[in-house]
């Protein structure tokens, strides 16, 4: 093996859990975190155990479990999760862990691909767990073995939070050695140690804030936070995590001379700051999300009773939402120091004016596949349940939905069901159907339908099952009767997991077959009770994956007469010529024939080869 | 333009979601590596890629960041028409730009909501003062032989302003290609070399 490879963020991040010789790695998947598993699962030589478990509490207290008998665990989500995940870290904080214990949380500033921006650091200040923050995918590599190392040795869970531009960006990564010893598990009593009784629970509560002391000074004078002063003492700017790459190259664009405080970890490094603010007339502090570093900044200065002027979140020009970049330091920069900057368009994407270069640019978001069944599903219960019923949502390919008028809310992961109940119970007399898909019923759906049963919601919970995680990368789940690592297991079956919670309509119907599905749709949305719908196909693109070819289909342009009924679907293979009205379709066309379904005038056939 | 102690080259790449522009990313990540030379890219995962607007950003000899700044990149490679309009912004004033003339039609155009501009219009607002490099790459792929090529078809075209040798590129597309399609597709990289070699 070369030393330097070309590898993603979360690919470098699976090599430092292998450096540092990580035992049991758990996780669910969320973007951006999801490529750490995926990478460990599919090593072909292996000598650590990796599961995708059901949920992020799951897989935390799995990692927990492991970490208690003194091996090394990992546990991975994306910020999100970490809320599910809470209620075990806040407590494991007062138990610690005995061998070592890294949670790796990957937040998604400006919203890629996630519902909420929040910054898992403020998990970190709320549970006294210390927090890494790493500033590129190399050094997020290198920290891995060290946070094994910095648990084992506080005898405490470590946070390693990534962010999208760790996570997925990509970079050369300079390979280290394999920490080869594994202990052995080996689990000791120790009540007071690990039952939480309150009489336990006070004691265990002193020790943590005690540890306290330890955890900052290990961190001060860990590798990952560095000052460089410079004799002008004017500017002094601190960056934390990949801001601080950013923060560079804005200080070298600008020109501008200043000293330079690198902050990697939670608590930050208390002393290097206040070398900072007693080098410095004024302080930027640069971080993305939260003011986190700027808090314990302007703390620490008033307990020095710093007069050092002190820039950031507060009242300044740092955004508070949103991924920072170089060109956002750089504005700032020219703010506070009275530089001359361009005039530029704020935003290059969504939001860029496309009519300053005097074209309209047409808009293109994410849709579902060509051929996705949640279409099919989606346009049945638009049909049957009518254009006033509410359609709680999920998160999930389905979400995006939106654009079929079927996703009336999103809230989290298993907020569909709970959503829908909660609007029924308010005493909500318009009909209510709502979705969810196979992945997303697993982790936090089927509590929801347990309330709903019990508690009498006259709802119908559509089960969009395309037999995957689809959106976060075809990641397996209990359905599905495969591991994390391919290996066959025990498929768990929908229907009768529905039925064991005491549900008493359930249906299973191909979505495909829109006759069949309408019928059991009806019956659904007359039952009084909670019925539940299983629509089942398989995702498009695994069914492509895994061999199964099917015709594509075609308009006769004689027959069509651009009712735009095959249209209105959104399918991307179905196109609409505005000159000549008529409908026709392209080459994306996966043949699932919902559109040929549709046609009322018989215009659209399958091509046979 | 890239700066210097900041980035040897700055390129953008931008495209559709199914397009293969991580693979197009890829070639030149590793190759970079190939010959020793530190390389950061930064990709659009996740909800993006469900045929939506994708942007890649790569820069080679840089050890900072990975997002290019605005008006910093010395060249944008658009594997679609109007993906390389909607980030121009991200082009330096003397970048160059090359693009595949072959639109893909997004959903909100083939449902009648939009409509999609005029090609030829594109390309005349991006000339400007920029020197626009414009071919019709999905043809050229569909004769290299899978009009699945045509990412590395742009990859070749783009060979011909990068800081790494062309045969370092010809073999990572042999390493990162599926092996059945390596004949075609070191065609498409030779086709789209020659498509625009001065």
């Amino acid at each position: 093996m070369s030393t330097r490879e070309y590898m993603l963020g979360n690919v470098a991040i699976a090599r430092g859990i292998v450096e540092g010789g990580g035992q049991v790695i758990s996780g669910y998947p969320g973007t951006p975190s999801s490529e750490i598993i995926g990478e460990l699962a599919g090593m072909k030589e292996r000598d650590f155990y990796v599961e995708w478990s059901v949920n992020e509490k799951v897989a935390l207290e799995v990692a927990a479990g492991a970490a208690m008998t003194g091996v090394r665990s990992v546990v991975t989500m994306k910020h999100v999760g970490l809320n599910v995940a809470a209620d075990p870290l806040l407590t494991l904080a007062y138990t610690g862990v005995e061998g070592s214990m890294v949670i790796i949380v990957a937040d998604d500033p400006s919203c890629h691909s996630s519902q909420n921006e929040q910054d898992t650091r403020r998990y970190s200040q709320f549970s006294l767990i210390p927090c890494l923050d790493p500033c590129t995918p190399q050094e997020a590599k290198d920290m891995m073995p060290y946070a094994f190392e910095l648990s084992n040795k506080l005898q405490m869970p470590v946070i390693f939070r990534s962010t999208t531009r760790i996570s997925h960006g990509k970079s050369d990564i300079k390979l280290g050695s394999v920490e080869k010893t594994r202990p052995a598990a080996d689990f000791r009593k120790d009540l007071e140690r690990w039952v939480m009784v309150p009489k336990h629970a006070r004691v265990q509560h002193g020790h943590l804030l005690e540890l306290q002391k330890n955890i900052l000074e290990e961190l001060e004078n860990s590798p990952w936070n560095e000052l460089e002063l410079n004799n002008d003492p004017k500017t002094g700017v601190i960056a934390s995590g990949i801001a601080s790459v950013y923060a560079k190259e804005a200080l070298i664009r600008e020109g501008v001379n200043a000293s330079f405080l690198k902050i990697g970890t939670f608590p930050v490094p208390e002393n290097k700051i206040r070398i900072l603010l007693e080098n410095s007339e004024r302080i930027i502090i640069f971080e993305e999300m939260e003011p986190v570093v700027e808090e314990q900044v302007r703390i620490i200065a008033q307990e020095m009773g710093s007069g050092v002027e002190i820039i950031g979140k507060r009242d300044g020009p740092v955004p508070r939402e949103f991924e920072l970049n170089t060109d956002v330091c750089r504005d700032v920069l020219a703010e506070v120091l009275g530089l001359e900057r361009p005039v530029v368009p704020d935003e290059v994407t969504e939001d860029f004016d496309y009519n300053a270069c005097r074209l309209e640019l047409p808009m293109r978001p994410p849709v579902m596949c060509p051929g996705c069944s949640h279409r099919a599903s989606f346009h049945v219960m638009k049909k049957v349940y009518g254009k006033d019923a509410i359609f709680p949502s999920d998160i999930g390919c389905y979400t995006l939905g939106i654009q079929s008028g079927t996703v009336d809310t999103t809230l989290c992961m298993g907020g569909s069901i709970t959503v829908a109940s909660g609007m029924y119970q308010a005493g909500e007399k318009k009909p209510i159907c709502c979705s969810i898909g196979d992945s997303t019923f697993f982790h936090t759906g089927m509590n929801g339908l347990l309330n709903a049963i019990y508690n009498k919601a006259d709802i119908t919970v559509t089960i969009v099952d395309n037999r995957t995680t689809a959106m976060t990368g075809h990641q397996p789940n209990p359905g599905m009767g495969k591991l994390a690592t391919g290996e066959d297991t025990v498929e768990v079956s929908l229907e009768e997991l529905c039925r064991g919670m005491g549900a008493e309509f359930v249906e299973t119907v191909d979505p495909y077959d829109l006759e069949k599905t309408e019928e059991v749709f009806k019956r659904a949305k007359d039952y009084k009770g909670t019925s539940v719908v299983i629509t089942k196909q398989l995702c498009v693109i695994d069914a492509k994956r895994s061999g199964i070819r099917r015709d594509p289909f075609t308009i006769d342009a004689e027959k069509c007469t651009g009712c735009k009924i095959c249209v209105n679907l959104g399918c991307p293979a179905i196109e609409f010529n505005t000159e000549i009205k008529k409908a026709s379709i392209n080459m994306m066309c996966t043949g699932c024939g919902v559109c040929a379904l549709l046609c009322k005038f018989d215009a659209i056939s399958e091509v046979k080869k | 333009m890239s700066a210097e102690g900041i980035s040897e080259f700055d390129l953008v790449i931008a495209g559709v979601g199914g397009q293969g522009t991580i693979l197009a990313s890829d070639i030149i990540g590793k190759a970079a590596v190939k010959e020793n030379i530190s390389i950061r890219a930064a990709e659009t995962h996740g909800m993006a890629q469900r045929g939506g607007s994708v942007v890649n950003h790569i820069r080679i000899g840089c050890e900072l960041g990975s997002m290019i700044p605005r008006k910093g990149a010395d060249v944008l490679l658009a594997l679609e028409p109007s993906e390389a309009l909607r980030y121009m912004e991200y082009l330096s004033e003397d970048g160059v730009i090359i693009v595949n003339t072959a639109p893909i039609l997004p959903v909100t155009v083939t449902s009648g909501l939009c409509s999609y501009p005029d090609v030829d219009e594109i390309i005349s607002i991006m000339k400007g003062n920029r020197e626009v490099k414009a071919f019709n790459a999905s043809e050229l792929a569909k004769k290299a032989g899978h009009p699945q090529s045509m990412n590395v078809v742009m990859v070749g075209a783009l060979s011909n302003y990068l800081p790494i040798s062309a045969e370092n590129l010809l073999e990572c597309v042999r390493e990162l290609v599926p092996p059945k399609t390596i004949d075609i597709n070191v065609k498409a990289f030779e086709v789209g070399r020659d498509a625009i070699e001065q």
